[in-house]
């Protein structure tokens, strides 16, 4: 992630008065006050709270109330019951992920170097789907691909699907509906970096020997490292934990852990269960996160 | 794969590059021996650029050929080619530390072992031991010379530099210019340098070519074209030169005779570009000598008279403005060899100089004098 930092931190500041020293030295925290605030307040003190949640003695409900017993053993419990929806949670993420650098690598990479003056028209592309709501965005895609659509029924005309083959209701339409909508997330930190990317350099790489696919696998790729590594992150950690397109796109065959956490909240209101399982999926995306950043962050990108 | 071809001149042959309708190298034909030193000069825009960039297979040409040794190589992708560019940017990769910079060459063509040559490389620019640093870390002296030897190392038939100095301060320039020379004698490659700084031109190049308007308006050795220019423009390109509007009359006896502003002059045939119609009468600043007055004009030299209208003491010299009689303002200058006196500004003066150091060349009737030099870069960005 650092690989455009600069190599030497700046020179310390010059030692201020004495007098002003102390109130120059409080700034910093004064001002990371408000944030900090609201982290504690909106994510620390539930986070205390839903782990507590996690170890409530799971016999219990809403209506007799729950008990504190650090019942330990709802995690392999709810890991035994949930398995495969933890899989496929990260298997369908994993794929949109796929098909999300498939499209968004070369849509970032020829908006930034070679859009010239509608760089910014298409980068509004890119970012106007979101001025709707996920949801509506979502219920179209389900339009798009209802069985009487024109989708469909073309599919159908061409024999790329059976005549009662279906789009809506499978894992494709997960998929897809998951590629679709945190696209942006991986476009937009990946045209940051390209955007930098200075041409020249890749003028120096094919008069120096290199390919076009080679000037790209050694300048290129690792000079948008930064903005891959941000985009896959922001693109796979909010698709992991997506239930939204598994509800609207799919069936319970394609639900994910998402969708369990939300039944278990809000429709069995099992709370050490849906505790358990948030701290789970979290445990497993940081897991994820963690070993891909050693990965992308001390490979000798070479 | 590159070495493979057959070595030799590289040769440019009506190469023409057009912008929509902007024409930026129009209709070039040169020939740079096998292992010269060769300088494009040039203001900016002329196109000197282009041509290298043609060259190195950055820009494709809309006709025209660029053909080394016998293999015409303006459509091979620059990939390709026996030929590496250093960069007016220098363009070295951020994030490759400089030993991997200057085998980036050499590992694109699938060569294992390179650590030797890159050795090698690093100590030919004197960067020992600079190898596992970053180009951030380093200095735009030594960027340049990693940029070199990034180039260099690959052993092209034609390195080409893209006005490599023009970032370097005046007293690194100069240590530069030396340096590339000493590696351009050692390692024997045919170098192709662009620049706009006349000075560096001639300190570098065995040949320079002087290029305006995507043309080549003179080719030849630095003191052949800087002693006998072939154009106005380059007159007072390369160098300085006092151009005076006037009409040959003909040539007779070995001299060209011409009026200029109601006198007579005549310059030895050898070094006249034109013997009839309107001339310009060319004289080097320095070639001028300033005395009080016309008696103490030596015999067979030729004069003007005029006021002194302004001296600058540079060091060197003294430079002197000349007015003459018909308001136009020569330049001389006197080295300060303490053997000539100073003269007062306001003071008549004559200047005057030997025939066999003047120059006619044709001139465009509506052209008139023309004094001072072809200012081109901002005059602090060259030296």
């Amino acid at each position: 992630m650092t690989l455009l930092a600069p190599t030497r931190a700046g020179h310390p500041p010059p030692a201020p008065p004495a007098a002003r020293s102390g109130r120059r030295r409080l700034l910093p925290y004064l001002l990371l006050l408000p944030g900090a605030a609201w982290l504690l307040i909106f994510f620390g003190v539930p986070l205390v709270q839903l782990a507590a949640a996690s170890l409530y003695d799971p016999s219990g409900s809403l209506s007799t109330g729950y008990a504190m017993t650090w019942a330990v053993s709802n995690y392999p419990d709810v890991l035994q019951a949930y398995w495969p929806q933890f899989l496929r949670s990260f298997g369908y993420a994993g794929l949109a992920l796929v098909l999300a650098l498939l499209l968004g690598y070369p849509l970032a990479y020829a908006i930034a170097q070679k859009a010239g003056r509608w760089k910014n028209l298409l980068l509004v592309c890119v970012v106007a789907p979101m001025f709707t709501s996920f949801l509506v965005r979502t219920l179209a895609w389900k339009t798009i691909l209802s069985d009487n659509g024109a989708l469909v029924g073309l599919l159908r005309d061409v024999h790329l699907l059976a005549p009662d083959g279906r789009l809506l209701a499978t894992p494709f339409a997960v998929v897809l509906g998951l590629t679709y909508n945190f696209l942006p997330f991986l476009v937009l930190p990946l045209y940051a970096s390209l955007e930098r990317l200075d041409p020249r350099l890749l003028e120096a790489a094919t008069d120096l020997y290199a390919s076009p696919v080679q000037a790209f696998r050694r300048v290129t790729l690792p000079l948008s490292m930064p903005g891959l590594v941000a985009g896959t992150l922001l693109f796979f950690i909010p698709a992991s934990g997506d239930y939204i397109n598994a509800e609207l796109l799919g069936t319970p065959n394609e639900y994910m852990i998402g969708n369990v956490i939300d039944s278990a909240f809000l429709v069995r209101l099992d709370y050490p269960q849906g505790a358990a399982l948030s701290f789970l999926l979290m445990a497993a995306i940081l897991a994820v996160v963690f070993g891909y950043l050693r990965r992308a962050g001390t490979e000798e990108v070479l | 794969m590159a070495r493979e071809t057959p070595a030799g001149d590289l040769r440019l042959a009506d190469l023409t590059k057009r912008f929509g309708v902007f024409t930026a190298v129009d209709d070039l034909s040169l020939t740079i021996e096998q292992g010269s030193f060769f300088a494009l000069l040039g203001a900016s825009g002329c196109g000197k650029t282009t041509t290298l960039r043609m060259i190195a297979g950055l820009e494709e040409p809309t006709s025209g050929q660029v053909l080394l040794g016998d293999t015409d190589i303006a459509r091979l992708r620059p990939y390709k080619r026996p030929v590496n560019t250093v960069f007016q940017s220098y363009a070295l990769f951020p994030h490759l530390d400089i030993f991997e910079n200057v085998a980036f060459g050499l590992r694109r063509r699938g060569i294992r072992s390179v650590d030797d040559e890159v050795a090698r490389m690093l100590s030919l620019v004197q960067l020992d031991g600079y190898g596992s640093r970053r180009p951030a870390q380093l200095s735009g002296g030594q960027q340049q010379r990693v940029a070199l030897a990034r180039a260099l190392i690959n052993r092209p038939q034609v390195l080409l530099l893209d006005e490599p100095l023009g970032a370097l301060d005046l007293k690194l320039r100069r240590q530069m210019q030396i340096e590339l020379k000493r590696i351009q004698t050692e390692v024997g490659i045919t170098f192709v340098h662009v620049t706009h700084d006349q000075e560096e031109a001639m300190t570098m190049a065995d040949t320079v070519a002087v290029m305006n308007a995507g043309r080549i308006e003179q080719l030849g050795a630095p003191a052949d074209i800087y002693e006998f220019p072939a154009t106005a423009f380059v007159a007072n390109f390369l160098g300085q030169s006092n151009l005076l509007a006037g009409e040959a009359t003909g040539a007779s006896g070995g001299d060209v005779a011409l009026t200029a502003h109601g006198t007579r002059f005549s310059v030895p045939a050898g070094r006249s570009r034109a013997d009839h119609g309107p001339v310009h009468l060319g004289v080097r600043p320095e070639k001028l000598i300033l005395v009080g007055s016309a008696d103490q004009v030596p015999a067979g030299h030729q004069h003007v008279t005029g006021v002194v209208t302004d001296a600058s003491y540079v060091g060197v010299s003294t430079q002197y403005l000349l007015r003459t009689g018909w308001g136009t303002e020569l330049s001389v200058f006197a080295a300060n060899s303490g053997t000539s006196t100073p003269v007062a500004v306001g003071s008549e003066a004559v200047a005057y100089w030997d025939p066999r150091h003047a120059f006619l060349l044709p001139r465009d009737a509506a052209d008139t004098d023309r004094t001072s030099p072809v200012l081109d870069e901002p005059v602090g960005a060259s030296s």
